[in-house]
């Protein structure tokens, strides 16, 4: 009889945010070797598997600034079980949406045309380029998030228990250490 | 019957006297009930509504109702606390609560409580308001993104600092913290770091300038213990 249990499989991804989550995930360091005896990696920049298949946990950082980032996060919802919103600006929008007082045309001709030193700036409009949200958002305002892990980033050993919460079947929990919003 | 100048709190019987509050007589029990505009050393604003408790099973601020003998409150209960977190999270969107670049992180107490009671996102669509900070005055910032209307420093100015610097404006969810110059500036008004108005702020709005980091984030009140555990919500480096 076979035994060894199906590993879980885990997809991750950045939107606007800074990789910082996922170089805080990476601090798990060697514990990294035991998640991979649970775990096996989908779409996420360790693999550079461009699109997520089904998936039982997707782990998604940063928040919503263009329309790709909202394309991505439907791919994620639609093919993981478990959504997981990991930093503030998954959460809250973070850094990115400090942008959000301003207009994004005064935005987009202050860096690309008026700003001093630029020489015939000009506003990028590649079709290839996805096209900037009005205001950035937190990925709970597109769709349904399971768990939260916040931060900026979270510690690797905020990570570490909620991931290791559920992979044991456990409602995840952070305690007094763990949950921070800085 | 005997007059019992006690009630229980959770199961848990305070004793309390004349004129106390449930906040103040859990407090000196040493039982923590979350709050946000209660200070002890202000008269209650019951604005918050963070203290709500259930009286003998009526909802009731504990900063404002007074006890009685032998009153049933029940304050740590999954009913309550979920009520709490609700209010918590509508403070967070109405505002603009970046922790990441605030210097009152890891002091603040609205931060603090969120943490005790579990806040893990702010559930609710965020506002991002256009709340510009005022810089004017040499010594002491406005940062108004931050304001939970607790009116705090509004209380300390008119109460014990015997002036009038701010003042709650507007109704409803155009309320806002005004300051009492024609200018709308800090600057322009008889404010001085000395007031005890400049030292209540339980979040970042009334920050004093250039000291912002002199303690690093992490070793903080309430990065080095729970919001519940820090007797009285006076805050390091206040």
């Amino acid at each position: 009889m076979n035994t060894e249990t199906k590993k879980l499989r885990v997809a991750t991804t950045s939107l606007a945010g800074c990789f910082g989550c996922h170089m805080s995930f990476l601090d798990i360091d060697e514990r990294l070797l035991d998640l991979l005896q649970r775990v096996e990696f989908d779409r996420s920049p360790l693999t550079d598997i461009k699109h997520c298949g089904p998936c039982d946990i997707g782990i998604v950082e940063g928040g919503l600034c263009n329309a790709e980032n909202v394309h991505v996060l439907r791919e994620f919802r639609a093919n993981c079980k478990i959504l997981i919103a990991i930093g503030a600006c998954a959460i809250n929008g973070g850094l990115p949406a400090q942008r959000n007082h301003l207009a994004l045309a005064t935005i987009l001709e202050e860096v690309y045309h008026a700003q001093h030193g630029l020489v015939a700036g000009f506003i990028p409009n590649d079709p290839e380029l996805p096209l900037p949200l009005d205001k950035v958002h937190p990925i709970h305002e597109v769709v349904k998030v399971d768990y939260f892990i916040p931060g900026c980033p979270p510690s690797a050993d905020a990570i570490w228990k909620v991931l290791t919460d559920l992979l044991s079947g456990r409602e995840p929990e952070l305690g007094h250490g763990l949950i921070h919003y800085d | 019957m005997s007059q019992n100048n006690t009630f229980t709190l959770d199961g848990k019987t305070v004793p309390f006297t004349d004129g106390q509050t449930i906040i103040q007589a859990a407090m000196a029990a040493g039982v923590y009930i979350p709050h946000l505009c209660f200070n002890p050393e202000f008269k209650p604003h019951g604005s918050c509504k963070l203290c709500t408790v259930k009286a003998n099973g009526r909802q009731t601020s504990s900063c404002t109702q007074h006890p009685l003998p032998d009153m049933r409150v029940e304050s740590d209960t999954p009913e309550i606390n979920d009520e709490r977190r609700a209010l918590l999270q509508m403070l967070f969107v109405e505002g603009n609560h970046f922790c990441p670049s605030c210097e009152k992180s890891g002091n603040c107490q609205l931060q603090a409580t969120a943490y005790e009671l579990k806040m893990m996102s702010p559930h609710f669509d965020q506002f991002f308001p256009d709340r510009p900070l005022d810089a004017s005055h040499p010594e002491y910032l406005l940062d108004y993104n931050r304001c939970i209307l607790c009116s705090l420093c509004v209380r300390a100015s008119i109460d014990v600092d015997g002036k009038n610097v701010f003042a709650l404006s507007g109704r409803g969810i155009k309320s806002h913290l005004i300051v009492n110059a024609k200018s709308g500036r800090l600057a322009d008004t008889d404010f001085s770091g000395d007031d005890k108005a400049a030292h209540v702020c339980p979040v970042g709005v009334i920050l004093k300038k250039r000291v912002g980091f002199a303690t690093p984030i992490g070793q903080r009140t309430f990065d080095e213990q729970p919001i519940s555990a820090t007797p009285h919500p006076t805050v390091k480096g206040a």
